[in-house]
């Protein structure tokens, strides 16, 4: 794989300006970089633990190995650390950035709003907050994308949007997605995100996304279309339980935290301590849950190439694309 | 009617005080041996009437309450009043046999059905030994294994869910519980045979869906039905579990509640004073809806069933579509 890097930069898209960003880059294909925004700009709710996040400046302290990194280098490395490979977390436009290839990407569903069906105390108000720190309408980018000159339907969660849960809208774009793939004969490449999974906020109503979208992801398996599940930091709860864990090949970054029940809801109900590593990505492929362990460095060839595998019209034929 | 003084719900106290002053007089009566019964039936008479104004102002905590008595029906025991010649199946055929979750063949007034449903203890050691009715991975797994069997062989299946959730432990997380519970609800979802729901007790999320995709989705008067626990959202919520009546209020949990946001099909009533005062009753009653929502759907094709299935939780969502303008860009 030729080195990605300035054209990853020219990708970079600012965080609430995915689309309009992507049109300036058009005409602008200089090297851009990701502004760092103050955590209030950036999305971090309360309670919520700040050190997954890029903190200002030039300088930034790694998560896991405490080491300073030079701001620059951590962008340039795919927001992994240098140092350690510690794999920060990425807002949904900057995964979508990495992964598809430039100018292949079309949103669509992105006017769809979140009420509150049970008049949850405070609802609306943590959703417009989400909405204005995000740039985002909702917790998921969905859409049709390339990558490597492969078409897919994409969907990809951000955590930065009530850390990532699934409601109505998130669950009704997801099926969408699905029953679009399924209509048009393309694979589905998914990545999630989510810290809680279904939206508390939403109650009985997010519970039934789960199953409203594991039904549309079931029409694209009658139809033998491909399916890419890609598990990112952190994937629990409703949304691992659903679409998440289904994927034909289910992948996950390193070092992810992935579950069906929290880590603290566990250590209350067996009153132990978690071992060491326990809900990790590695914890999983030794348990035979996911497919792959694969590092962001090497995400987009190895979904591009899982995604050549899959091709119908493709066969028989071990084809080497040539735009990589 | 059972045995009642083990275990009593905070509301209940009046009606418990009542009962003890009625005992009293008989007792008085007797030793005195003067005619109170006059007094006694009018006491009586309050108590019925007090029982009725409670029962009929509960609040959804107080639901949740009855939801999780520990004298309410167990799967078993409803399988045994509404079901007949019920023969269990075992094992997931992959690890284990999961004693939270029972699966088996059974008549439902002469149709051959598939039932299957978490069973919750009675006692200290049958919940040890029945894990409080939380399954673990392949107890989804038996689940599944047998309501495919069921779809093999045209065979309705019917459900009744009452769990906590399923368990959350290093061994399910080990085994793979988010996609055990995941692919029951996918595979549901393509069942080609009618799957009727019952919500019996506690409705604890994904663990509840997990078994809980299907055709009707029935659910009794005082059973509950949430997406987290009560508890765990008081303690996000207000960083308090104690808050959970608090919790539930803002949740929505109850049998009205879920048939008024769409959710369920229809509420089945419990005796007054709740499904544990009259177990026979309350299966009667059961049996009586399975029947009714069963026959029309035996008539369906299996292209009109998955069709309806789909809509129904399709079209589960609150939302709204404003104009974007950003729909598209690129090339």
């Amino acid at each position: 794989m030729p080195n990605n890097s300035t054209l990853y930069f020219s990708r970079l898209w600012q965080d609430g300006e995915v689309l309009s960003s992507m049109l300036k880059d058009l005409f602008k294909p200089k090297p851009k970089y990701v502004t760092i925004r103050r955590p209030e700009e950036r999305g971090i709710q309360p309670g919520q633990p700040e050190k997954k996040e890029l903190p200002d400046g030039l300088w930034v302290k790694c998560n896991n190995c405490r080491q300073i990194i030079y701001h620059k280098d951590l962008e340039a490395n795919l927001k992994v650390c240098p140092k350690c490979n510690y794999h920060f977390r990425l807002r949904a436009g900057e995964r979508i950035a990495y992964l598809f290839d430039a100018g292949s990407v079309q949103e669509s569903n992105s006017g769809l709003i979140s009420k509150n069906p049970l008049g949850f105390p405070e609802y609306e108000e943590k959703v417009e907050k989400a909405r204005k720190r995000t740039g985002l309408n909702e917790g998921v980018i969905t859409g049709v994308a390339k990558v490597k000159n492969i078409p897919c339907v994409f969907s990809v969660m951000d955590f930065g949007f009530m850390g990532g849960s699934m409601g109505s809208v998130v669950g009704e774009k997801i099926s969408r997605a699905f029953e679009y793939a399924a209509e048009h004969n393309l694979p589905v490449v998914s990545v999630t995100a989510g810290g809680g999974g279904a939206r508390m906020q939403e109650g009985i109503i997010s519970l039934m996304q789960m199953a409203k979208t594991c039904q549309a992801l079931n029409r694209l398996q009658e139809k033998g279309i491909f399916y890419l599940s890609i598990l990112t930091d952190p994937t629990m709860g409703g949304v691992f339980a659903s679409f998440a864990s289904l994927g034909d090949v289910v992948i996950a970054e390193p070092g992810a935290l992935i579950g069906f029940a929290g880590p603290r809801v566990i250590e209350q109900t067996i009153r132990q301590t978690l071992p060491p590593g326990f809900q990790r990505s590695e914890f999983l492929l030794e348990h035979g849950i996911i497919d792959l362990i694969v590092e962001r460095k090497n995400l987009r060839e190895t979904v591009a190439r899982l995604l050549r595998f899959h091709q119908r019209d493709q066969v028989g034929k071990e084809e080497v694309s040539k735009d990589a | 009617m059972r045995n009642e003084d083990s275990y009593s719900m905070d509301f209940e106290k009046p009606l418990r005080e009542l009962e003890r002053q009625i005992k009293e007089i008989e007792l008085f009566a007797k030793e005195k041996e003067i005619d109170m019964s006059e007094e006694i039936a009018r006491l009586q008479a309050k108590e019925e009437a007090l029982k009725k104004k409670i029962y009929s102002e509960l609040t959804r905590w107080q639901k949740v309450q009855i939801a999780r008595h520990p004298k309410r029906p167990t799967f078993l025991e409803f399988v045994a009043m509404i079901f007949t010649d019920f023969l269990e199946l075992h094992g997931d055929r992959l690890f284990r046999d999961d004693p939270a979750m029972i699966g088996g063949l059974a008549y439902l007034d002469g149709i051959p059905v598939t039932v299957v449903g978490q069973q919750k203890g009675r006692d200290t050691k049958e919940n040890i030994y029945r894990n409080f009715g939380m399954p673990h991975p392949e107890g989804y797994r038996k689940a599944l294994r047998l309501m495919k069997q069921a779809a093999k062989f045209k065979r309705p299946i019917i459900t009744l869910i009452d769990v906590v959730g399923a368990y959350p432990g290093i061994e399910a997380e080990e085994r793979g519980q988010g996609e055990a519970v995941a692919r029951s609800i996918m595979e549901m979802a393509a069942l080609e045979t009618p799957i009727i729901a019952v919500i019996t007790g506690e409705g604890g999320s994904g663990g509840a869906l997990g078994i809980g995709v299907g055709d009707r989705v029935l659910m009794l008067e005082h059973a509950y039905y949430s997406v987290i626990s009560p508890e765990g959202c008081a303690s996000i919520l207000w960083k308090n579990a104690a808050e959970a009546p608090q919790a539930v209020e803002a949740l929505r949990v109850t049998a009205e509640d879920l048939l008024e946001l769409q959710v369920i099909d229809e509420i089945i009533p419990e005796p007054l004073g709740g499904a544990h005062h009259d177990p026979e009753k309350t299966a009667q009653i059961i049996k009586e809806a399975l029947i009714r929502h069963l026959t029309p759907l035996l008539e369906y094709t299996g292209e009109r069933l998955l069709a309806e299935r789909y809509e129904k939780y399709r079209k589960i969502g609150v939302f709204e579509e404003i104009e974007s303008d950003q729909e598209s860009t690129g090339e």
